[in-house]
């Protein structure tokens, strides 16, 4: 823990999220988000996908720009490499929110942050998607997360960070739990 | 088999673990009825020629029809015989029985597809409290506790388990992965009738794309209705049955957890439907059907709820019971020879086993589409007894 007296500053506004928090439970129809994104096909395995508005807070809301994102495969895979694979995405969008949720965490308990770096690797086997073995799923067998964190507290409490920050992440709940998906063709 | 090697004059002995048609006596639920028609069943020489062609056999019915077969053919058949291994020999093969040994010249491995039930390995997480049975343990709905169960598993027995265990009043929940959707009757007539006429079963295991693919495909959504009626996920979601996605795991707190794939897997059900209706069509017009039989129709799409449920805490006592109609494999512990795959799937080209002399019978797209059914014995028998005939007169010359 920082010393007493003494605020922890990890660039997160905790007072705005803590404001949120209180006036998402009085008005919980602005707590509704749709986040979005378009994708449009290339060529081959390359895709070119973008991220721009969302809705939340009872409007629809615009990001400072349009972010964009190539993906492709790479060239073992006969392909032309030109972005990362959709699965590396898949680990960076879960390495991100887990990672914002430590600074918030910290933030919130009053830990300054040093640095924080988290490697992932995500194990598949290539039998399941290219359809060689039905016993084999599509998608990983596991991932592995591990993270160094330099900060002013104990191990424990960095666990703890860790800890919660799963227990809080948005994307660790997608790739762990079910969720319903719909696909349609217009 | 035993009939065609008798009209080759091949002498031989058939071993049989129990009674005759012994799986069918001790294996199988008291409602199943065969799912293919009385006609179909046809085994060399021996046709149906009762009053009820389109009807279906009851599972007593079936024993006495392969019984009566036997005693027809004079099947030189050794009941309570029990075979405990295979193995190679200079000149053929040992079998050995719980009555004594055999050696041979050559051995049909006809012990069919379906002995064990494969339940998957996080079972074994479900809570204690809860009753578990298989497919090839069920009987009837009285067996099981009062109180909601889930069937786990949506192909021919999974739907036939869920549809009666509903109708005994205890609320289902049908896992469903993938599966195949079928109507019992399509333009007036049985669907078998049609995949028979058009060809469809008779589709060899040599002239599709992928055969490994097709051997693993599940079985037909098809039942031995009295009725006739199709059985599929709306006629169960229209009885009250609640449809969740494939079963992905169960947690270490009991809770089980559904795939949310399962629109796609109705999808995909009903194109792969809509695709074999469409061959159907056309044969129909083609062959001159389109007079004397009803139009083409194709039914509604499979009903989905817009978000069916992803999660079930198993302990809650929602579910006591839980039906695993997760498949069936082969047991083949007894066979000794060097034909398994790293996966213990047995290697065979058309039935004839990679190792010399040995023949398989019975298995799903062994040699033709029709090869589990008993209506698909007759051929593969004839192709493969052709084939021993050939094998053992080849050795003869040798000698």
């Amino acid at each position: 823990m920082a010393d007493a007296g003494s605020i922890a500053d990890n660039g997160v506004n905790v007072a705005a999220l803590i404001g949120a928090r209180e006036a998402l439970t009085d008005a919980p129809a602005g707590a509704q988000f749709k986040w979005r994104a378009a994708c449009e096909w290339k060529n081959g395995t390359h895709s070119h996908s973008t991220v721009e508005g969302f809705y939340g807070l009872g409007q629809e809301q615009q990001h400072k720009k349009t972010f964009t994102f190539d993906a492709d495969h790479p060239e073992v895979f006969a392909s032309e490499d030109k972005g990362a694979t959709p699965v590396e995405y898949v680990l960076v969008g879960l390495a991100s929110c887990l990672t914002a949720g430590i600074a918030a965490v910290a933030q919130h308990r009053n830990i300054q942050l040093r640095s924080v770096t988290a490697t992932l690797e995500g194990d598949m086997d290539l039998q399941g998607i290219l359809g060689i073995d039905d016993d084999v799923r599509n998608g990983f067998g596991g991932i592995k997360v591990t993270y160094k964190i330099d900060a002013d507290a104990k191990r424990e409490d960095i666990e703890a960070l860790v800890a919660q920050s799963q227990k809080r992440s948005a994307v660790y709940d997608i790739v762990t739990n079910p969720t319903n998906v719909t696909v349609v063709v217009d | 088999m035993s009939r065609c090697l008798c009209d080759r004059s091949i002498d031989h002995v058939v071993l049989e673990r129990g009674e005759i048609a012994h799986t069918w006596r001790t294996e199988r639920w008291d409602s199943l009825r065969l799912l293919t028609p009385n006609w179909q069943s046809r085994l060399p020489g021996f046709n149906y020629n009762g009053d009820d062609p389109d009807g279906y056999r009851s599972v007593t019915e079936v024993v006495e029809f392969i019984a009566s077969y036997s005693k027809v053919i004079s099947a030189p058949i050794l009941t309570h015989t029990t075979v405990t291994s295979v193995r190679s020999t200079e000149t053929g093969y040992l079998v050995r029985t719980d009555q004594g040994d055999w050696l041979s010249r050559t051995v049909v491995v006809a012990s069919g597809a379906c002995n064990v039930a494969v339940v998957p390995g996080f079972a074994s997480k479900v809570p204690r409290s809860m009753m578990q049975l298989t497919a090839q343990d069920y009987r009837n709905p009285e067996q099981l506790v009062d109180g909601g169960v889930l069937v786990v598993g949506a192909s021919s027995s999974g739907v036939q388990i869920a549809h009666e265990i509903q109708r005994s009043g205890r609320p289902v929940i049908l896992s469903v992965g993938e599966h195949i959707r079928a109507p019992r009757v399509y333009r007036g007539k049985d669907l078998e009738w049609w995949m028979d006429a058009a060809g469809v079963l008779d589709e060899r295991y040599d002239e599709v794309d992928d055969i490994a693919r097709a051997r693993r495909v599940a079985s037909l959504q098809l039942a031995g209705t009295p009725d006739r009626s199709t059985l599929d996920i709306n006629a169960l979601t229209g009885i009250g049955v609640t449809v969740v996605g494939r079963l992905g795991g169960i947690g270490e707190n009991g809770k089980a957890q559904f795939s949310g794939s399962l629109r796609n897997m109705c999808a995909l059900s009903d194109l792969k439907m809509g695709r074999l209706l469409d061959r159907i069509d056309e044969w129909a017009q083609r062959n001159g059907f389109d007079v004397g039989t009803n139009p083409p129709h194709r039914l509604p799409p499979t009903r989905v709820e817009p978000a069916p449920p992803l999660g079930m805490d198993l302990a809650s006592g929602e579910i006591k019971a839980i039906i695993w109609a997760t498949g069936y494999r082969p047991d083949y512990s007894w066979l000794e020879v060097p034909v398994l795959d790293r996966k213990g799937r047995l290697q065979h080209d058309g039935g004839v086993v990679s190792a010399p002399g040995m023949y398989l019978m019975g298995t799903q797209f062994m040699r033709r589409r029709k090869s589990a059914l008993i209506d698909g014995a007759g051929d593969d028998a004839r192709d493969l007894s052709a084939h021993l005939t050939s094998y053992l007169d080849s050795r003869d010359a040798r000698k």
